[in-house]
């Protein structure tokens, strides 16, 4: 045996494609187009798979031992947490809300990219990019996983955290991130990488995380900053996956970029829109506030995404359509989801409030152009009504968008005194949307839109009640029945945070340290 | 010209990255938050295995980096010797 | 000396949750596997027909003739989540990279004489395709099977068949470079003996219900492959020939296979337990897949064990068998 090339050293790019490349082959007694299916359907056109570039060239042996390393270091985190107590150490009990709207609308979303990456990994024929999907599928389960280990110690002390997989399926704010991910699953391979790689992993990923994390880190939740870092880590490889796989499709074929620049344009909206609740969370959920959504904005979308879409422009790639707009939204939608929350509390299992008057300033302080003229005012009457003993619940339903599922709150681009509506008819039945752009959504794509589930129409056609249910008897309550189709625990998970079990909790517990202390 | 930037988590283990870091970037800066090393530069940034091995004082293999990494921005190359994040084509 | 160790108590108002909660018994803590596990993935109200298959839903539990209860039946024994089965397969590794040092401090394999060498890249080096193939399959589980509990340790095992497949190939890197690896894939290509089992792997590439793949792959074929040729042939055959580095340096994959195999047991043996319906499917496709990967596996063990070939495919499928028998099958 020639013993001369055995020892010499074979470059990491060598050595990778002799440990994925080359470990596939072209079939020959089942066709390509049997064994890969979903290929070509989406008219995306691949030439070449050897020209993907794959960055991080990580062998299964180093995937396991630094993931090993960093789940070692993270359930040291956890574990300490929970035998400390930790959940003690956040600022203000109201905190936990944040944690509330994470598990339910965040982490679920984790487990949907796990399985979508998975899909993904199975359907490109180039093993490079398979294997760094199914890397991808696994680190989603981690987070999944990890998420729902570090909560878990929340779960056990505060409300609106036990049932989140079963509101995740049911309850009207959370098919918001249901529909998103359903629809880059429900798309074919290239689609999904588009979707979730590169507009949500790449684009937008920071506006999701850096939120959450230093608000967690501010506010003294140690555990979902540990988790935060962790995940962080992950996400590096998963941004790079993003990148690489909208270069190569572009670089592959000309063609190819129509079809990128519209799943460029639909994805960033939908994210975008997914986003509203991020961006409620930032400004009214954090007691000790760290940046305003619409700071988040301008440095995680506007500076970077200026440098990003001057890099794609070489491909021809223009800016999202709804950059703009996108743009024009940061000084609203943060101000208009809370009132929305706010009004429908009844019917979310989290708690809402008004906030106290350093909040205010400091909301008045950070959206000069719009919260004293449009929002302040709102709140305002809300304490009002709430100290005269009338805490307003709205008791109807809201019109959704047909696309985003959001109430229909968002207003004018440009004018914020109205609220934006647009409309479709199509086939005998008519649309609604909130903006020009989930319109366009729907109308390159009507056959898939018209299958959604939205909760509102849902409820009053009556599909969200128990079976036995009698909407017909004199005593029928259409929201106490649609909360035990929800599985939602009526005056405990849901309603104001004064007065809730949260924090009577939370005051007795911190009552009962103090005395520790003091003894 | 547009930043590209590399994070770290700030522990004894990314101490002599970020070390390395700023020897060979001289454009290089560095900003830390609670738990957190950001380093942005100009254009492009290269970390050398070499380096890090001067101040560790032993063996490393470049992709040890994962363990703290946070996030970065730019295009990566990378082989055994060098990580580059650039914004070139 | 008595040391008292005071911590804060504060009541629980629940041990994990609810989704979780209905599958612990009594009132115990759920354990990490459990809340990681259950109820994790989407049952109902689903808002698009996935384009790539709009006769299914996004998780669909009909694409499987399988029909079980509650699919959170199927427990894995090893209890794995992501943490515990990557701090696990990092442990392997640290052994791994330990036997390679030594093994290469020894140059053991160096010193193999040539004509076993060629042996073992003639037989082990395609196998890597043959891993790449069980990587591609059980993906595929994890993609459109239904419920955690069978899609997630199915998406470990895939990471775990492209680490076979790496260690393999690891092997043939070290005994001759790049070119042993290209003529083991010409190998897998062109030479007779191994096109019967690659048809068998490109045909389990079209199955379309995930059960069925599921036991074509993780038992059929890899319940026989593994076992003639980690364990017989390398743990054993070699071994006694005085050639044990090879085992050394591929434990691993002898070591994943044993574990896995509690599991992919657990799973048959659940499933079948379940309805006379569920028996008789299973059993089914065990006898049928499990014929054809035997007929597959004769000319590899023809070209490992030479005259003794006979005995060691008898002996692989006996075992094969016989696991399946003990999951309560019906083994022809």
């Amino acid at each position: 045996m020639n013993s001369v090339s055995k020892h010499k050293k074979l470059s990491l790019h060598t050595r990778y494609k002799a440990m994925t490349r080359d470990l596939s082959w072209e079939t020959s007694y089942q066709p390509m187009e049997k064994v890969y299916p979903y290929e070509r359907y989406e008219g995306i056109k691949i030439h070449d798979w050897d020209k993907w570039e794959d960055p991080f060239r990580l062998t299964m042996d180093a995937y396991w031992k630094y993931q090993g390393e960093k789940e070692k270091k993270l359930y040291a985190v956890i574990d300490a947490f929970a035998q400390n107590s930790g959940q003690m150490g956040i600022s203000d009990a109201r905190y936990v809300n944040a944690l509330k709207l994470f598990v339910q609308g965040v982490t679920p979303l984790e487990y949907s990219a796990h399985r979508g990456f998975a899909n993904a990994g199975r359907h490109f024929s180039g093993a490079g990019a398979s294997v760094a999907a199914q890397m991808q599928s696994v680190d989603e389960l981690r987070h999944y996983q990890t998420e729902v280990h570090a909560l878990s110690h929340f779960n056990k002390h505060f409300n609106g955290m036990h049932n989140f997989t079963h509101w995740y399926d049911r309850v009207w704010y959370l098919s918001v991130p249901k529909s998103f991910f359903e629809d880059a699953l429900s798309g074919g391979p290239f689609e999904f990488l588009t979707a979730v790689s590169f507009s949500f992993e790449y684009v937008l990923t920071n506006l999701l995380f850096v939120p959450f994390m230093s608000g967690a880190a501010y506010n003294g939740d140690m555990s979902t900053v540990t988790f935060g870092f962790s995940a962080q880590s992950d996400e590096a490889r998963h941004m790079t996956l993003g990148i690489e796989c909208i270069k190569f499709i572009l670089e592959q074929d000309a063609e190819n970029r129509p079809i990128v620049q519209r799943w460029i344009d639909k994805w960033f909206w939908r994210g975008y829109r997914l986003l509203t609740i991020v961006a409620m969370m930032q400004d009214y959920m954090l007691p000790k506030r760290v940046m305003s959504w619409k700071e988040a904005w301008e440095t995680y979308a506007e500076k970077n995404g200026t440098a990003l879409f001057k890099d794609l422009s070489l491909y021809g790639i223009k800016e999202p359509r709804g950059w703009r707009d996108a743009c024009e939204g940061k000084d609203h939608i943060s101000h208009q989801a809370w009132n929305t929350f706010y009004n429908y509390n009844a019917a979310a299992p989290l708690h809402t409030w008004v906030p106290v008057a350093e909040e205010m300033e400091w909301l008045s302080e950070k959206y000069p152009k719009s919260f004293d003229r449009y929002y302040r005012p709102r709140l305002d009457y809300c304490r009002s009504e709430q100290e005269q003993g009338r805490r307003f619940y709205n008791n109807t339903l809201p019109m959704l968008c047909q696309i985003c599922q959001i109430p229909m709150m968002f207003t004018e681009p440009g004018d914020a005194s109205k609220i934006c509506y647009r409309e479709v008819n199509y086939q005998d039945d008519k649309y609604h949307f909130c903006s020009d752009h989930c319109k366009q959504i729907f109308c390159y794509e009507p056959e898939k839109y018209v299958q959604a589930w939205l909760p509102v129409h849902q409820i009053y056609q009556g599909n969200c009640f128990l079976d036995g249910v009698d909407p017909s008897q004199n005593d029928f309550d259409p929201l106490s029945a649609v909360l035990d189709y929800y599985e939602l625990n009526a005056g405990i998970d849901n309603l104001d945070f004064e007065g809730s079990q949260d924090q009577l909790n939370f005051n007795k517990w911190d009552g009962e340290e103090a005395q520790e202390e003091a003894e | 010209m547009s930043n590209v930037f590399i994070a770290f988590q700030a522990n004894e283990e990314s101490r002599p990255i970020v070390d390395a870091v700023i020897r060979d970037n001289p454009n290089a800066e560095v900003v830390y938050s609670p738990g957190l090393v950001k380093i942005d530069a100009p254009n492009s940034l290269i970390i050398n295995r070499e380096t890090i091995e001067e101040e560790t004082g032993r063996d490393f293999d470049l992709q040890e980096i994962h363990i703290n990494l946070v996030t970065l921005s730019g295009h990566v190359e990378e082989d055994e010797d060098q990580l580059k994040l650039s914004w070139d084509h | 000396m008595n040391v008292d160790l005071h911590t804060k108590s504060i009541e629980q108002l629940r041990n994990t949750y609810s989704h979780v909660e209905k599958y612990v018994k009594g009132n115990k803590p759920a354990t990490r596997y459990e809340e990681a596990t259950f109820g994790a993935q989407s049952t109902t109200n689903f808002h698009y027909r996935p384009t790539w298959a709009p006769d299914y839903e996004l998780f669909d539990a009909s694409r499987t003739k399988v029909i079980l209860d509650d699919w959170y039946v199927l427990r894995d024994p090893r209890q794995f989540y992501y943490g515990n089965w990557t701090m696990t397969r990092a442990k392997q590794q640290d052994a791994m990279e330990a036997s390679y040092r030594f093994v290469e401090s020894k140059n053991l394999l160096d010193n193999i004489p040539t004509p076993v060498q060629k042996l073992v890249c003639d037989v082990i080096l395609p196998l890597r395709h043959v891993a790449w193939g069980g990587n591609m399959n059980n993906c595929n589980i994890a993609a459109i099977g239904y419920g955690t509990v069978f899609t997630a340790p199915a998406m470990f095992h895939a990471m775990d068949q492209l680490g076979v497949a790496q260690y393999i190939t690891r092997l043939g890197l070290t005994i001759g470079g790049t070119e042993v690896l290209d003529s083991g894939k010409d190998a897998w290509i062109n030479q007779p003996h191994w096109q019967v089992l690659r048809r068998y792997i490109e045909d389990t590439f079209v199955i379309e219900d995930p059960f069925e793949l599921f036991i074509a792959q993780n038992i059929a074929l890899d319940g026989q492959l593994y076992e003639m040729i980690f364990e017989s042939f390398v743990e054993q055959h070699l071994t006694s020939k005085g050639v044990s580095a090879i085992a050394m340096v591929t434990s691993f994959i002898n070591d994943w296979f044993k574990e896995s195999s509690r599991w992919i047991d657990a799973v048959i043996k659940i499933a079948a337990d379940e309805s006379d319906a569920n028996n008789k499917l299973i059993s089914t496709w065990v006898n049928k897949w499990g014929k054809r990967a035997q007929s597959s596996l004769e000319p590899i063990a023809e070209l490992a064990f030479s005259e003794e070939s006979q005995m060691a495919i008898d002996s692989s499928r006996s075992k094969m068998n016989e696991r399946c028998k003990k999951s309560g099958l019906t083994i022809k």
